[in-house]
C-alpha cells in the first residue's frame, strides 16, 4: 500500500507540497484593497451616466446630423495628420461626429438596460417572493413558468417581437423586461425560501400581521441585497441583448445611434476603418464590465465568502 | 427516482406545450395570414378563397389543434418565400448548427476545464486571478463584436480563415470560437467552484495521502466528482448556443438555422419562424429534461427536491 509510510503533519505537508485549499490560511488583503474593484466600478459607472445626462453639453456636434464633405474623418490617435480637431474620435460614413454619436449612444445603452431591469425586476420579484413564500402550488407554477421562458430562445423571440410591433425604445423595453425576468424570480425565491422560517417573521405571523405587510416589511428588506446583485447583471445582460438587437437591424431604428446600431454600420467598413468598431465595441464593453463589476463588488460586501 | 422522472417529465410535457402555444401566437399576431398569402395583387375574392381553403376561418383553438397536429408529424407548412416546405429547410439546415454548437461546446470545454481547474488549484495565484479576469472580461463582450474583431484579425489582417459563406470546415472554426467564447466564463467559474469543493474534500485528502500520484489524485477523484455539474450546465449551455446562433451565425452568413430564422424574420416568413422557434425550444426541453434526469440518478438528493 503506498501510503503505509507514515507522514508527520499530513495536513501541513499536504498544504505545502499541493498547495491544497486550507481555510484558515486564506490570505486576507486590507480593506481598502478588497473594495477596489468596488470602487473603481463605481467611478467608471458614474462618469459614463454623466457623460449620458450631460451629453447636448459635452457633444461637440449635433449627433444626426450629415456632411458629406468631412466622411470618414479619423479620430487623432489613428491618423494625427487627417484628423480634425472639431472631431476628436472621427466622423462615420454620413460626416456625423462619432464622438457626438457615442455620447448620445450612452443614453439609449443606460435608458434600455435600466427600464428592461426595472420591468424584469418587478416580474421576477413578484414571482419568486410569493413562490419562496407560499411554496405549494404556487411554487410549481412560478417553476413551471420559469421552465417555459428558459426554453424559449430569447433572441429569436425579440427579434420577431420586435420585427412585428417596431423598434421603437419602448417596444425594446417591454420585450427585454419581459424575457429576463428568469433569473430575479429564481433567486428571489430561494431567498425567500431562506427567510421565511426566521423567528422574525413568525413573529409577525403570530401577532396577525398581514400577508402583504409581511412580504413588503419584513421579507423584501431581508432579501435586497441579493436583488440588488441580480439587477445588476441583468441590467448588463439587457445592455447586450439590446446591442445585439439593434447589430441585428431588429433593435433601436436609425438614425438613432446605439452602440450595437452604431457597430452594425461600422462592418461596411471595417477593413479600411477598424477603430470604426472597435470604439462603440469598446464602449458597450466597458460598461457592461462596470456594472458587472459594481454588481461583484457589492456581493463580496453582503457575502464575504462569495466569490466564486 | 421514478415519481421524480414522472413528474419531471410531465413538467417537461407542459412545457412543450405552451411553448407550441406562443410559436402558434406568434404567427397569428404578425398580421393576416390569408392578406399575407394572397400576395398584394389579390382581389377580396382570392383572400376569402385563401382564407377557407387553409382554414383561417375557423375558431382560434381549432387551428391551433390542427397546426399541432401537423407539426408533431414534422409537417410545419410552407415558407412565404422559399419554394422548400418549412421541414425541408430546418432539416436541410440543423447539420450546420448542430455541428457549429458541437464545436462551440467542445471548445469552451477545451478551455474552461483545465482553466477552472488551475484556478482552483493555486487558489488566489495570478493564474486564479488571470482566469477570473478573462471570465468578467468575457462576460460584457458582445458577442456579434467578438465575432467581428475575429473577423478582423484572423480573416481580413492575417487572412488565415475564410470571413463567410458555409463551403467547408474552415467556415466553422471562427463562428466555434465566437459561440465558445461565451459560454467560457460561467463554465469555468463552475469547474472552479467544483473543484474548490472537492479538494477540500477528506476523500481527496486520502487519496494524496495514500500517496498517489498528484495526477491521479486530481483527474480520478477531484475532477470526476467536480465535472457532474459542469457536464448538466454545458447540456444547457448547448441549448443556448442553438438560440446564440442566430447572431453569429449572421455575422459570417453561416446557413444554419439562427441564419435562416434572422433572414425569415427580416422578410417577414413567419412560417418559418415559427417552425425554428419550436424546434430550438423542444431541443431545449428535451436537453434539461435529460440532464435533470441524469443528475437525480447520479445525485439522489435532487429528487427529494
Amino acid at each position: 500500500m503506498p501510503g503505509s509510510t507514515p507522514v508527520s503533519a499530513p495536513g501541513e505537508e499536504l498544504a505545502a507540497q499541493a498547495a491544497l485549499p486550507v481555510p484558515a490560511a486564506r490570505r486576507r488583503r486590507p480593506r481598502w484593497q478588497r473594495n477596489l474593484g468596488l470602487i473603481s466600478s463605481a467611478l467608471v459607472l458614474a462618469a459614463i451616466v454623466i457623460a449620458a445626462l450631460a451629453a447636448p453639453w459635452l457633444a461637440p456636434h449635433d449627433p444626426y446630423v450629415q456632411s458629406l464633405n468631412d466622411r470618414l474623418l479619423p479620430p487623432f490617435f489613428v491618423d494625427a495628420e487627417r484628423a480634425v480637431p472639431s472631431h476628436p474620435l472621427g466622423t462615420d460614413n454620413l460626416g456625423r461626429d462619432y464622438l457626438s454619436r457615442l455620447l448620445y449612444g450612452a443614453r439609449i445603452s443606460l435608458l434600455i438596460g435600466f427600464f428592461a431591469m426595472v420591468v424584469s425586476g418587478l416580474i421576477g420579484t413578484v414571482m419568486g417572493v410569493l413562490a419562496g413564500y407560499f411554496g405549494g402550488r404556487t411554487d410549481t407554477v412560478v417553476s413551471f413558468l420559469v421552465t417555459t421562458r428558459l426554453s424559449l430562445p430569447i433572441i429569436m423571440v425579440a427579434l420577431a417581437v420586435v420585427s412585428v410591433f417596431g423598434g421603437s425604445l419602448e417596444v425594446v423595453v417591454l420585450v427585454l423586461g419581459f424575457l429576463l425576468w428568469d433569473r430575479f424570480a429564481v433567486v428571489m425565491r430561494s431567498a425567500t425560501h431562506q427567510v421565511r422560517g426566521r423567528e422574525y417573521i413568525l413573529a409577525a405571523q403570530a401577532i396577525g400581521c398581514s400577508v402583504p405587510r409581511i412580504l413588503w416589511q419584513e421579507v423584501l428588506p431581508n432579501v435586497l441585497s441579493s436583488l440588488v446583485v441580480i439587477a445588476s447583471y441583468e441590467m448588463a445582460q439587457a445592455i447586450l441583448l439590446e446591442a445585439a438587437l439593434s447589430f441585428l437591424g431588429l433593435g433601436v431604428q436609425p438614425p438613432l445611434p446605439s452602440w450595437g446600431l452604431m457597430v452594425s454600420e461600422a462592418k461596411e467598413v471595417m477593413l479600411f476603418e477598424p477603430w470604426m468598431i472597435m470604439l462603440p465595441g469598446a464602449a458597450i464593453c466597458v460598461l457592461v464590465l462596470a456594472i458587472n463589476l459594481l454588481g461583484d463588488g457589492i456581493r463580496d460586501l453582503t457575502v464575504p465568502e462569495g466569490r466564486a | 427516482m421514478l415519481r421524480f422522472a414522472a413528474r419531471r417529465l410531465l413538467l417537461a410535457l407542459a412545457v412543450a406545450f405552451t411553448v407550441s402555444a406562443i410559436a402558434f401566437m406568434l404567427l397569428r399576431l404578425s398580421g393576416d395570414l390569408a392578406t399575407t398569402l394572397a400576395g398584394q395583387e389579390a382581389r377580396a375574392e382570392d383572400v376569402e378563397r385563401i382564407r377557407q381553403q387553409f382554414g383561417l376561418d375557423q375558431p382560434l383553438i381549432l387551428q391551433y389543434g390542427d397546426w399541432l397536429w401537423r407539426a408533431l408529424r414534422g409537417d410545419f407548412g410552407r415558407s412565404l418565400f422559399y419554394p422548400e416546405s418549412v421541414g425541408a429547410l430546418i432539416r436541410d439546415r440543423l447539420p450546420n448548427t448542430a455541428l457549429l454548437a458541437s464545436l462551440g461546446l467542445l471548445i469552451a470545454l477545451a478551455f474552461s476545464i483545465p482553466l477552472g481547474m488551475a484556478a482552483a488549484f493555486w487558489r488566489n495565484s495570478w493564474i486564479d486571478r488571470m482566469a477570473l479576469m478573462l471570465a468578467v472580461l468575457g462576460q460584457a463582450m458582445p458577442n456579434f463584436w467578438f465575432a467581428l474583431l475575429l473577423v478582423f484579425f484572423f480573416g481580413m489582417t492575417l487572412g488565415w480563415l475564410p470571413i463567410s459563406g458555409t463551403d467547408g470546415f474552415a467556415n466553422f472554426i471562427m463562428p466555434a470560437m465566437a459561440l465558445g467564447w461565451y459560454a467560457t466564463p460561467v463554465l469555468m467559474r463552475l469547474t472552479r467552484a467544483g473543484m474548490v469543493d472537492v479538494l477540500a474534500a477528506d476523500y481527496v485528502r486520502t487519496a494524496h495521502a495514500k500517496g498517489l500520484p498528484l495526477r491521479v489524485v486530481l483527474i480520478k477523484h477531484a475532477l470526476r466528482n467536480a465535472v457532474v455539474p459542469v457536464v448538466a450546465l454545458a447540456a444547457v449551455q448547448f441549448g443556448n448556443m442553438l438560440s446564440g446562433s442566430v447572431v453569429i451565425e449572421t455575422v459570417f452568413a453561416l446557413q444554419g438555422i439562427g441564419y435562416l430564422a434572422w433572414e425569415s424574420i427580416s422578410r417577414r416568413d413567419f412560417p418559418v419562424v415559427q417552425g425554428i422557434l419550436l424546434v430550438v425550444a423542444l431541443f431545449y426541453v428535451v436537453l434539461t429534461l435529460l440532464t435533470d434526469l441524469l443528475n437525480a440518478w447520479l445525485d439522489p438528493r435532487i429528487r427529494s427536491r
